[in-house]
């Protein structure tokens, strides 16, 4: 609460608000106008007296139609989501057991496993694509789905593993003693009693996930090669910009939709994102 | 196994059946192998690659040899990896400090119940959910000298007078990319650290508010210490991401003009895939290494202390 007058409401709290809002979105609108904007009026120069930022008289469906007709554009949505899915699966799959195994059950090693995960959480993809790259074509997997679907993990699993030891850690004991008393195995007890408590951490796991793996470039960039087998961002920003050529218009397009299935799938999730985004920074 | 012995008159106990999995040791075995299967393939294995590389002379294709640490003792004289250093160390400590400001800042200002409150929150996380690349075309197109709408802003607002060539100037084009960096990291900063605000409990601040002390001193003594373990983790977790940035140079200056904004991943890019050096540009890569490793064993450290108090 603030205390005092309206005026101090407005000083100290709305117009802030309100700058920081205007700031932080300001990027989207300027997409979304260039998107239906005409070349006529997109290539006019500030200076112009007749420049008009904020708006146009004449939206045009022009920069959409070539981005599905004169790209892959279509194909390059399909190939991130394929990935971004199965990556997804796997990490998450790897994660919960092994988020499960160093928060519920004691054996040597215990610590320095968990640590040793928590270490390459903090590994950023820049210091290794370069053996990897090399490592990918050892393999022969470089420029196909593969090469993504199987490094994606190496950032996801120690994140869903520590976001899951969060919520695991939480459960009481008792819940599972009871189920094995019962005479369910340790396995049937993790199955069958923890697991669904821990749905929701399941769930912010996963939409954490897809959408870092949605939004991850160095590895795209760097481990796939042919037109058709690239992702939105990477086949956005090797087939849009030719030498020095922009193409503004259809670049942003694609920017846009781009940027739409992880908007959506995050709007519906809104609080499971915040608490993964948090729960992954306070352990 | 359990061999019984039936028929001659022995009495027979039936041995519990063999279930490996009740071993806590082995189910978790189980459980961490493919997690340790893919970590070590892919981390383990490239990370040791890595440093093989740097101390060999392979490009894209050709097979090198042995030479010791030449790559790194060329980087020691190399003008462009100097500038890469500072360049690293500069666009890091100073977009920290503003994220930081500015997150605990907004923070604060979204702590607080008003209407909208859950769709406001919803909009601001926006920069950090959609994919940097895209987002920084749009800022690239922004930027653009000759069709900039921010050019045209100040202008209107009467702050310039002529163009500003954001991308083109070396300082300007590290100016441009501080300021897209702090857009895309402010949601994460204040989002986190509004978590962090709500587990301190308002009966304090109501507390000293009662015994007669200012916002201000309030937030220096009350609110600043408790939130202090998430700022910790949430800065270092930020440099370690921002010191490793590739994504927001790569697309708005590729490390233009002159180098001027240069930094570690984007010069081992252009150096290791660009070039097809991979043993100079793996070399640059596992420079960035001391310096993350020492990141890591302090934020290591500092969570201990915070968890045994």
């Amino acid at each position: 609460m603030i205390e005092g007058a309206a005026w101090r409401r407005w000083v100290f709290f709305r117009i802030p608000t309100g700058i920081f809002l205007i700031l932080l979105l300001f990027p989207f609108y300027w997409m979304i106008i260039t998107t239906f904007r005409p070349d006529g009026e997109l290539y006019r120069p500030w200076r112009a007296a007749n420049y008009t930022p904020f708006w146009t008289w004449n939206p045009t469906t022009a920069h959409l139609k070539y981005l599905f007709g004169e790209t892959s554009f279509m194909l390059w949505m399909w190939n991130t989501m394929f990935i971004a899915v199965v990556a997804t699966a796997i990490s998450l799959f790897c994660g919960v057991l092994a988020g499960y195994a160093l928060s519920r059950l004691k054996f040597s090693g215990a610590g320095l496993l968990g640590t040793l995960i928590f270490v390459t959480y903090l590994v950023p993809q820049t210091l290794l694509f370069i053996p990897l790259s090399d490592i990918i074509r050892g393999y022969r997997i470089g420029d196909t789905p593969w090469a993504l679907i199987l490094t994606y993990p190496t950032f996801l699993i120690p994140f869903c593993t520590w976001l899951m030891m969060g919520y695991f850690k939480a459960i009481p004991k008792e819940l599972e003693e009871c189920a094995r008393i019962d005479g369910a195995s340790r396995f049937q007890a993790m199955l069958y009693i923890v697991l669904p408590v821990a749905v929701p951490g399941i769930l912010s796991a996963l939409i954490f996930a897809f959408t870092l793996s949605w939004n991850e470039f160095i590895y795209a960039l760097v481990f796939l090669s042919s037109p058709e087998q690239k992702t939105v961002p990477v086949g956005v920003v090797s087939e849009l910009i030719r030498g020095d050529v922009f193409f503004w218009g259809p670049l942003m397009a694609g920017a846009l939709l781009g940027s739409i299935p992880v908007a959506i799938v995050y709007s519906f999730f809104v609080e499971h994102y915040v608490s993964g985004l948090t729960g992954s920074v306070k352990g | 196994m359990a061999a019984t012995t039936a028929g001659t008159g022995e009495i027979v106990i039936a041995k519990p059946r063999w279930r490996p999995l009740e071993s806590e040791g082995n189910l978790a075995l189980l459980l961490l192998l493919p997690t340790l299967a893919l970590l070590g393939l892919f981390i383990a294995y490239p990370f040791i690659k890595g440093i093989l590389l740097s101390v060999q002379d392979t490009r894209v294709g050709i097979d090198g040899k042995f030479v010791g640490f030449d790559n790194f003792a060329r980087l020691a004289t190399d003008p462009i990896f100097h500038a890469v250093v500072w360049n690293t160390i500069f666009y890091t400590v100073v977009t920290t400090i503003f994220k930081l400001i500015l997150g605990l800042w907004l923070a604060i200002l979204l702590n607080r119940d008003f209407k909208f409150k859950a769709v406001t929150r919803a909009f601001i996380l926006l920069p950090f959910i959609v994919p940097t690349v895209l987002a920084c075309f749009a800022w690239k197109w922004m930027f653009d000298p000759t069709f900039s709408v921010i050019n045209w802003g100040l202008y209107k607002l009467g702050l310039i007078t002529g163009a500003i060539n954001w991308l083109g100037d070396g300082d300007l084009a590290m100016l441009s990319i501080i300021i897209v960096n702090i857009w895309r990291g402010v949601p994460f900063f204040a989002i986190s650290l509004m978590a962090g605000l709500q587990t301190i409990s308002p009966d304090l601040q109501e507390a000293a508010a009662i015994d007669g002390a200012k916002p201000w001193q309030r937030f220096i003594h009350i609110t600043w210490p408790l939130l202090l373990p998430v700022t910790m983790v949430v800065v270092l977790f930020s440099v370690i991401q921002t010191f490793a940035d590739f994504q927001i140079v790569y697309v708005m200056t590729g490390g233009g003009p002159a180098n001027a904004t240069h930094l570690f991943a984007t010069y081992a890019y252009q150096l290791g895939i660009g070039t097809g050096l991979l043993s100079q540009g793996a070399a640059v890569s596992l420079a960035m290494f001391p310096i993350l490793f020492a990141i890591v064993i302090f934020q290591l450290m500092y969570i201990r202390r915070v968890e045994t108090r």
